[in-house]
């Protein structure tokens, strides 16, 4: 994974070989956001925040790809990041534990300074600029989110555990991120999952659960429980150096989203 | 992984393995708390409790009051449901198949096979397979852990003893399951076979156990939880996860201390985090020590 090159984009040929051998290397003004160089140098060091929630599995899992990973909870170990994954678990918590220990500030910042980000499930609500039905507490107010990533996500949207399932998913953008790499559909673990109601113009959707997948039709805002026929719905998202899935590829063994979003961290897709 | 065949066919799969336990690993290094009302549970969701456990009474009420113990009513239990957008968990008697079914219909998110409810069948426990929802179960020791999965829980947590604040025997559970998980994992493959059969549990699970290291599921703790301080020790004993039943809301100031258990839970390696929550919470629960409770009342003894 080490690398001699301390250029500023990547090189064909001359990085990350574990990662990269039969990738074609993305043109640099594609990589990641301005003002933030990808680093290329050395192995990466993705964080995982460490506050509640599946880190061991998101930890395993980028550990099997060669890079390090490591838990945060402080916001003084943010600094030594790359980049951060935001686990699944649930979202009321981690929205509680980020601000009550002061560090939904400072990821805000890092998140606004391009600092590549990963979030499934409630990581994906963390990430969302606007949750379309958050929790209110007993005072009124409102869940709260990081944001960044223009997208509009409903929580819960699959149903409760009763509804929770796995599918095959089509995954754009899969099949040239690496070693791991192959066209065969991704195992989606979907667990009281949200979904993307409405993506911004800048936001790229990568996977949708067709709608004969689709469980249940869902609630809808204009007709209030009204019988919706089935729709396909978006589940995974990226825009710039954020990626968001609503399931959980972390707890079946598929290493492919992760090694995308590494190589987004080095700024090779 | 394989690729599709039939393409016109759904793949969609629910209740499956990894869905059921893909739930639990999503609790993990949270706190799940018992609550009566959906008043307690909005106090819970707003502390950062990562579910709540929805039952009619809580174990200190049921050691006090007596009696048999049974699923809760319905009616409450959707009341909660609509209360809180955390998940709801609720307990049936242990191989009461039926109030399980029931459980299912209502849509909790996790069904509770408890020894704290009085047990419906002294010899099965619920064939859990047979259901689309998870469980968890309790477990003393490894073997009992083994044996509920076999049956099918995708969730264990050690038992403890139930509605005393008193956590000796929480600890004592976390102990012994971890020390019996080390010395499989320091056993030579030949010798599992009779440590299968000492443990009575399956010879596949024990395998799978000594070569991972831990169990297949996630493990949490309870049983006697009372403070933050209680909650870190668990976490540093391997526990995932806390949950806390009585402990909360029969002390003196429940919004507060439910704060302090999820922060001391997610904090459990910084004493100076943990010292800090304690300030001010007021009285803890008056508590039972277990010594004094006679044998028959113990709860952790129901369930094989």
């Amino acid at each position: 994974m080490t690398s001699p090159s301390s250029a500023p984009f990547p090189v064909p040929g001359a990085l990350s070989v574990a990662l990269s051998d039969a990738a074609p290397t993305v043109a640099p003004e594609a990589a990641g956001s301005a003002g933030r160089t990808p680093r290329t140098g050395r192995d990466v060091v993705v964080g995982v925040l460490a506050v509640q929630g599946d880190v061991r599995e998101h930890i395993a899992t980028v550990e099997s790809l060669g890079a390090r990973a490591v838990p945060v909870r402080r916001a003084s170990e943010l600094a030594a990041i790359d980049g951060l994954i935001l686990p699944g678990g649930e979202s009321t918590t981690m929205d509680k534990l980020t601000r009550t220990f002061g560090l939904a500030g400072p990821l805000r910042g890092l998140i606004d300074g391009g600092l590549p980000v990963y979030g499934s499930c409630a990581g994906m609500i963390l990430l969302s600029d606007v949750i379309a039905d958050p929790s209110t507490d007993r005072h009124g107010n409102p869940q709260q989110t990081l944001g960044g990533l223009d997208i509009v996500v409903r929580r819960n949207a699959f149903g409760r555990q009763r509804e929770s399932f796995e599918a095959d998913l089509a995954f754009a953008g899969l099949a040239a991120t690496g070693p791991a790499a192959g066209d065969d559909p991704v195992r989606a673990v979907f667990i009281r999952a949200p979904w993307v109601e409405k993506v911004g113009a800048d936001v790229e959707v990568l996977a949708q659960v067709p709608a004969a997948e689709t469980p249940q039709a869902g609630p809808s805002d204009a007709a209030p429980g009204a019988d919706l026929e089935p729709v396909a719905r978006i589940v995974a998202v990226r825009s710039g150096n954020l990626l968001a899935t609503s399931f959980h590829p972390e707890v079946t063994g598929e290493r492919r989203v992760h090694e995308l979003f590494i190589r987004m961290i080095r700024g090779e897709a | 992984m394989s690729t599709v065949e039939d393409r016109s066919a759904t793949t969609a799969q629910t209740g499956g393995n990894r869905v059921k336990r893909g739930m639990a690993e999503m609790l993990k290094g949270g706190v799940i708390m018992d609550v009566v009302t959906a008043e307690q549970a909005r106090i819970a969701e707003d502390a950062g409790a990562v579910a709540v456990m929805a039952l009619e009474r809580v174990p200190a009420d049921i050691r006090a009051q007596g009696g048999v113990s049974r699923m809760s009513d319905p009616d409450m239990i959707d009341s909660i449901i609509e209360a809180v957008s955390i998940p709801v968990m609720a307990k049936a008697r242990i191989g009461h198949f039926v109030e399980a079914q029931v459980l299912q219909s209502l849509g909790v998110d996790y069904i509770d096979e408890s020894e704290v409810l009085t047990p419906a069948d002294f010899t099965n426990h619920i064939d859990k397979w047979k259901f689309t929802i998870p469980f968890v179960c309790g477990a003393t020791n490894l073997g009992e852990a083994l044996r509920r999965i076999n049956e099918g829980a995708a969730m264990i947590r050690s038992k403890g003893e139930a509605g005393t604040g008193d956590v000796s025997n929480a600890t004592m559970h976390m102990r012994k399951i971890r020390s019996e998980i080390n010395r499989l994992s320091s056993m030579a493959e030949d010798e599992l076979y009779v440590a299968a059969k000492e443990l009575q549990a399956p010879y596949e699970l024990v395998k799978e156990v000594a070569s991972a290291g831990r169990l297949p599921v996630v493990l949490f703790t309870a049983g006697g939880i009372a403070t933050p301080a209680d909650a870190a020790m668990m976490m540093q004993l391997g526990a995932d996860g806390v949950f806390v039943g009585s402990g909360i809301f029969k002390s003196g100031n429940p919004a507060e201390r439910a704060n302090a258990i999820v922060q001391a839970t997610t904090f459990h390696d910084d004493p100076d985090t943990i010292a800090k929550v304690s300030r001010g919470l007021g009285e803890a629960m008056v508590g039972i020590n277990v010594e004094e409770i006679p044998q028959p009342h113990r709860l952790a003894e129901r369930g094989w």
